[in-house]
């Protein structure tokens, strides 16, 4: 992690997500393509939403029930993937599960997704932490 | 003298201290699975090791072992809860064994006109089973009110059952709120009105004695893993001439006695009729050393253990700071709270962060949650092997409970 990140600022990087997102709202109009996450080890059970236009990822939101973790990931992951290309929406994806699997990622790309770099320890929250990552991944190959 | 700290040394998990993120392990998770002593590791052990044979009507030695065994293992638990053997079903668990019962009575008998009673505390696994009966026979499914605690009144059932009722289904102890139901009177009312009634006894039989007889229970199911034994065995009890009735779900190997080419058969009768293709016979015998287990220590010893340990969980729980406990009440090891502010799946993760094993979410009860009035809660459930200690390191624990993202950082 960068030196000038330490746990006290993640963590409140995390608790400012999940209590005031800002991606959990209602998709702004019906052109958006969706997606039902839910999970059988945590509560969490949420709809992401993606409109692309020309390639490109005009807006992402996400609604329904969601832990703390799943919550400020998914949230973070709209901050990072709204105006991206849907070819660097994929490549942000991409570091993002490796950083969380623990394999060689990109933190460049990351910005405050790095918070979730030690969800590893916590194996059981895995899955926590990527839903949203995984419903848009499932979204945009759909795309294709 | 019941001396839990004796006991622990029976069982591996306790005596290998065996560790989780660093720590000894606090095990508060013994409403999902229970840790096996000795003897029943040994038991199925002396079946794989020694004893490996099929059951049913081997010309061998070996095979004919197998076959006493089973019997054996049959008249132990149909001891234990006080039943015939041939009342005594084996399954994989209690789910299976309501679905037997949903299946291959409820299926069969049931129509359009009639009802099944259940509660909103009840597991999935008496819930989703009588889904399908209502979805097949179009029969209505009901729900008996709670109190406002959650508790299931004899009161309420009277007030809910009505000329369609034809089943009542309830759990003796349920897997979230925990409180121990009336249910020899609840029984007792059913059948003044010519109703069945089913017992899902997973949280009660491993925690206290049972009587088939004394409640006069028409089923009642539990599974071996929640009290001691291995998993993917359990019990169906059924009063002999309902299970003569009931169709058997499963056909195959081992449970008829003839059958012809033009498609007549002839079962075996109960309970082998419900027994088809291979048992789980090492399951079978370490079922039968975990009740053997149980019933050295006392079930009323065990239930009385409990009890206090429950009560001490509850007095020092008392003084963690923003906890709402649900059940306060409740007799059962089971208690089930919330730490305000804190997400209960993170609360969960501190918690494995050092070291303890509690289950948080829905506990499988997902229709309770609209009582509750949370999305989900931790569940604390204890067992005659924990002890004083681990539930102050535990209460400590939970007192720091607002730093849960330390999981992810410390």
């Amino acid at each position: 992690m960068p030196i000038s990140l330490n746990p006290q600022m993640m963590r409140s990087i995390i608790m400012d997500h999940y209590e005031n997102p800002q991606y959990k709202r209602e998709p702004m109009d019906n052109s958006y393509k969706s997606i039902h996450m839910d999970s059988t080890n945590c509560v969490d059970d949420i709809l992401v939403y993606v409109k692309e236009e020309n390639g490109k990822i005009v807006d992402t939101c996400f609604t329904g029930v969601a832990c703390t973790i799943s919550t400020a990931s998914t949230d973070i992951m709209c901050s990072l993937m709204i105006g991206k290309s849907v070819e660097e929406a994929e490549y942000i994806l991409k570091q993002y599960m490796n950083m969380i699997h623990e394999e060689n990622y990109d933190e460049s790309v990351l910005d405050e997704a790095i918070v979730f770099m030690n969800t590893s320890k916590q194996a059981a929250r895995i899955k926590c932490a990527t839903i949203g990552w995984d419903g848009l991944d499932q979204i945009l190959k759909g795309l294709e | 003298m019941f001396d839990p700290y004796k006991i622990r040394n029976d069982f591996p998990m306790f005596r290998n201290k065996t560790q989780m993120q660093g720590h000894d392990l606090v095990f508060l998770d013994n409403a999902s699975t229970t840790f096996k002593p000795d003897s029943v590791i040994n038991a199925v052990n002396q079946y794989l090791k020694n004893e490996t044979s099929n059951s049913h009507r081997g010309d061998y030695d070996l095979c004919y072992n197998a076959d006493k065994r089973i019997a054996e293992a049959r008249q132990t638990v149909a001891k234990f809860i006080n039943a015939n053997e041939d009342e005594v079903v084996f399954t994989s668990g209690t789910s299976m064994s309501i679905n037997l019962v949903a299946y291959g009575y409820a299926m069969k008998y049931l129509t359009k006109d009639d009802e099944i009673l259940l509660t909103e505390a009840e597991h999935a696994s008496n819930v989703l089973p009588w889904f399908k009966v209502s979805e097949i026979t179009g029969c209505k499914i009901s729900y008996i009110p709670l109190t406002k605690e959650g508790r299931l009144t004899l009161e309420n059932v009277k007030k809910s059952i009505g000329s369609a009722t034809k089943i009542i289904s309830i759990a003796q102890v349920t897997n979230v709120l925990g409180y121990i139901t009336d249910v020899k009177s609840i029984a007792k009312l059913a059948h003044e009105n010519n109703i069945l009634l089913m017992c899902d006894g997973a949280q009660s039989v491993p925690h206290m004695k049972i009587d088939v007889k004394d409640l006069d229970v028409d089923f009642l199911t539990f599974s071996g893993h929640k009290m001691c034994g291995p998993t993917g065995i359990g019990v169906l009890y059924g009063k002999y001439e309902l299970l003569d009735k009931m169709d058997p779900v499963f056909v195959g190997g081992g449970m008829n006695a003839k059958f012809f080419m033009n498609g007549e058969v002839k079962y075996l009768n109960p309970p082998t009729k419900f027994e088809a293709g291979t048992l789980n016979i090492e399951g079978i015998y370490g079922l039968e050393a975990a009740v053997q287990y149980v019933e050295n220590l006392g079930l009323d010893n065990i239930r009385k253990y409990e009890e206090d340990l429950r009560k001490y969980l509850i007095s020092r729980l008392e003084g963690v700071p923003n906890i709402v406990i649900y059940n306060k009440d409740a007799e059962s090891g089971i208690v089930t709270f919330n730490i305000k502010g804190v997400f209960a799946q993170d609360e969960a993760t501190y918690l494995n962060s050092k070291g303890i094993a509690c289950r948080s979410g829905q506990h499988c009860a997902k229709i309770l949650n609209d009582f509750l009035k949370e999305v989900a809660t931790v569940r604390c459930s204890l067992y005659f092997y924990n002890t004083r200690e681990e539930i102050d390191y535990f209460v400590e624990t939970l007192k720091t409970g607002g730093d849960f993202l330390d999981a992810y950082f410390a």
